[in-house]
């Protein structure tokens, strides 16, 4: 919580320049300038071109695209699945990394390796290994279809994929405030008489729930944005288990580049929103826990 | 332990007193013996239910929480059944801030506080549960000397008014001293002494305790017939019955006074010398022994190189 240094309180030179604060830290304006370059290059130019691309239906060109009964399935199935994946791996991500912090035994350092492995696996190897492992006739797609559920070819598969790759940004977002928890508070919640239960829900979680939705938000974008491993198990069929993402492609092999923009824009205004709200329940709640 | 006492738990570091004070807590388990509260063996009670007040060297504040949310946790923690109202709760909190003189901050985080206001505040929470005994871990280790002062004096104020049954652990004997009605000297997990204050410093029962309470001068000396030598001449100390042969004699900075070298215990000559809040500190050099502190008044100015006789007013020997 180190306050910057301030500059001193002299009137400045130039007053044009007044945003640039006087610091002895270095390079203000070329870690800026390079800053500014990179994302314009890197992220916004082709943004921009996607959207651009699109903008050549007009704006009732892309409502009809995006109500269009297939594109408008898809896009529930691939919004809807992430939210619900990416709910699922912040809570069993959150489990992980409160074990994998908190207790010590043997293998620890292994498993947490582990953890990492959906980072650096090709996605269309996870996607087979999935699909074999799940399908009806796989190890755990038999025990499962016994008691009546068909995971793969199905948005079950679809939600399976998702969490299998989102749950390490859950995991490794969470992971470093456990380990800053203080034993101390804990001690005291429990000296002032309040179960373990209580202590968890009033003392340790809270503070945790920043981390917990910066890994929801990034395990809910890498799921809307996951290909490979999702057409493996999915099953791809139109109106049931067909994600957005696999429609672009569709689309494109069928040469309506405009189509396929069109569904981008719409799946990227929606990403947008939805990243955008999850970052103002962060400032919110980061405001009301009183962290600067 | 008596009720309604301030007792103050000493040591060096690594001593066992902050084990033992968590042990008392429930937070830490003794291998052998027992923990009575008032007649009860609290030994196997659970932490949640021994009714004790803890508060932390850091504080151990619950950072999300507002000062007036941190001071009731412990009331909104009971079961519904024993919960008191509302109303009751905010009355409480309200009775506790104006104690700890925070009134106007209940609703701040504690992140928005000094240190000296969080530990008051790590206090208030404490006492909201109205427990047996309150227990503090090295209270103002965190904090500055100044404000240290101050949150002495006003513990002791509390302790005054409210009559909490209180053990604070601290290796500052000033501390200790200054501030509890009895004072327990521990030593590598091993009592060594309980006693007053005034009990502590006039009678310890051993040269740590001696030593711990206060710098300490050592002198080779010899017992007999009861009486105590030094160089061949004899101090006012006497010997405890039984005790002949060479002993150690240990005496404080103020027990020893210039003298003529045919009164003299201890000959040397000034090394250096300083002032402190109206006392001055000599440093005398002895031949072949180690170099001695002496206090003296002020007035007297000693230059360096002098030779000094120096005779032994008062001390202790131990059997």
């Amino acid at each position: 919580m180190a306050a910057p240094l301030a500059a001193p309180a002299a009137p400045p030179v130039r007053p044009r320049r007044r945003f640039r604060q006087k610091s002895v830290i270095p390079g203000f304006g070329l870690t800026l300038g390079y800053t500014l370059t990179c994302l314009g290059l890197v992220v916004l130019l082709p943004l921009a071109a996607l959207v651009a691309k699109a903008g050549g239906l007009g704006i009732a060109g892309i409502w009809e695209v995006a109500t269009d009964p297939r594109v408008a399935s898809a896009l529930r199935v691939s919004f809807g699945v992430s939210l619900l994946a990416a709910l699922t791996a912040s809570i069993f991500g959150g489990i992980v990394a409160w074990v994998l912090t908190r207790y010590d035994f043997p293998g620890r350092r292994l498993a947490d390796a582990v953890v990492d492995l959906p980072f650096a696996l090709p996605t269309a190897v996870a996607g087979i290994a999935l699909a074999s492992l799940y399908a009806p006739n796989g190890l755990v797609g038999a025990q499962l279809a016994r008691i009546g559920i068909e995971a793969a070819y199905t948005p079950v598969g679809i939600f399976i994929a998702m969490v299998f790759i989102g749950l390490p940004f859950a995991v490794r977002t969470v992971q470093p405030l456990i380990g800053e928890i203080d034993k101390e508070v804990e001690e005291a919640s429990a000296i002032l008489g309040a179960s373990r239960v209580a202590t968890l829900t009033k003392v340790v979680l809270p503070p945790l729930i920043p981390a917990v939705l910066t890994g929801f938000a990034l395990a809910f974008a890498r799921g809307v944005g996951e290909y490979g491993s999702i057409i493996f198990i999915a099953g791809n069929l139109p109106y049931v288990s067909e994600i957005a993402p696999l429609l672009i492609v569709i689309k494109l092999s069928e040469f309506d580049y405009q189509g396929a923009s069109a569904i981008a824009v719409i799946m990227l205004a929606i990403s947008f929103l939805t990243l955008l709200a999850i970052n103002l329940i962060q400032a919110w709640s980061r405001r009301r826990f009183g962290y600067v | 332990m008596r009720a309604g006492e301030l007792l103050a738990l000493l040591g060096p570091s690594g001593s066992g007193k902050t084990t033992l004070l968590r042990i008392i807590a429930g937070l830490d388990f003794p291998d052998r013996g027992r923990i009575i509260f008032g007649g009860d063996d609290a030994t196997r009670v659970p932490v949640q239910q021994r009714a004790v007040g803890f508060v932390f060297q850091h504080y151990a504040l619950f950072k999300h929480l507002t000062v007036a949310d941190n001071i009731a946790y412990g009331l909104n923690a009971r079961r519904r059944s024993e919960r008191p109202e509302k109303a009751e709760i905010k009355r409480r909190v309200g009775n506790l801030l104006d104690l700890i003189k925070l009134s106007g901050f209940a609703d701040r985080y504690p992140s928005q506080l000094s240190g000296g206001q969080r530990q008051r505040i790590a206090l208030a929470r404490a006492l909201a549960v109205e427990p047996r005994v309150l227990l503090l871990d090295e209270p103002f280790g965190a904090l500055d000397a100044q404000v240290r002062k101050d949150l002495r004096r006003w513990l002791r104020e509390i302790h005054d008014r409210t009559g909490q049954t209180t053990i604070f652990v601290t290796h500052d004997q000033d501390e200790a001293l200054e501030l509890s009605d009895r004072v327990a000297v521990l030593d590598r997990g091993r009592l060594e002494q309980v006693g007053t204050p005034d009990e502590v410093q006039e009678k310890p029962v051993s040269p740590l305790v001696l030593k711990f309470l206060g710098d300490t001068i050592e002198v080779e000396a010899i017992a007999q017939d009861g009486k105590v030598l030094v160089n061949g001449r004899t101090t006012p100390l006497t010997a405890p019955a039984g005790l002949t042969g060479p002993v150690k004699l240990y005496a404080r900075p103020w027990q020893l006074q210039f003298a003529e070298a045919d009164t003299a215990h201890l000959h040397g000559t000034v090394r250096s010398s300083y002032r402190t809040q109206g006392r001055q500190r000599i440093e005398v050099d002895r031949e072949n022994a180690k170099t001695v502190v002496v206090e003296a008044s002020d007035t007297a100015r000693l230059a360096q190189g002098r030779p000094v006789g120096l005779r032994i007013v008062g001390g202790w020997v131990f059997p």
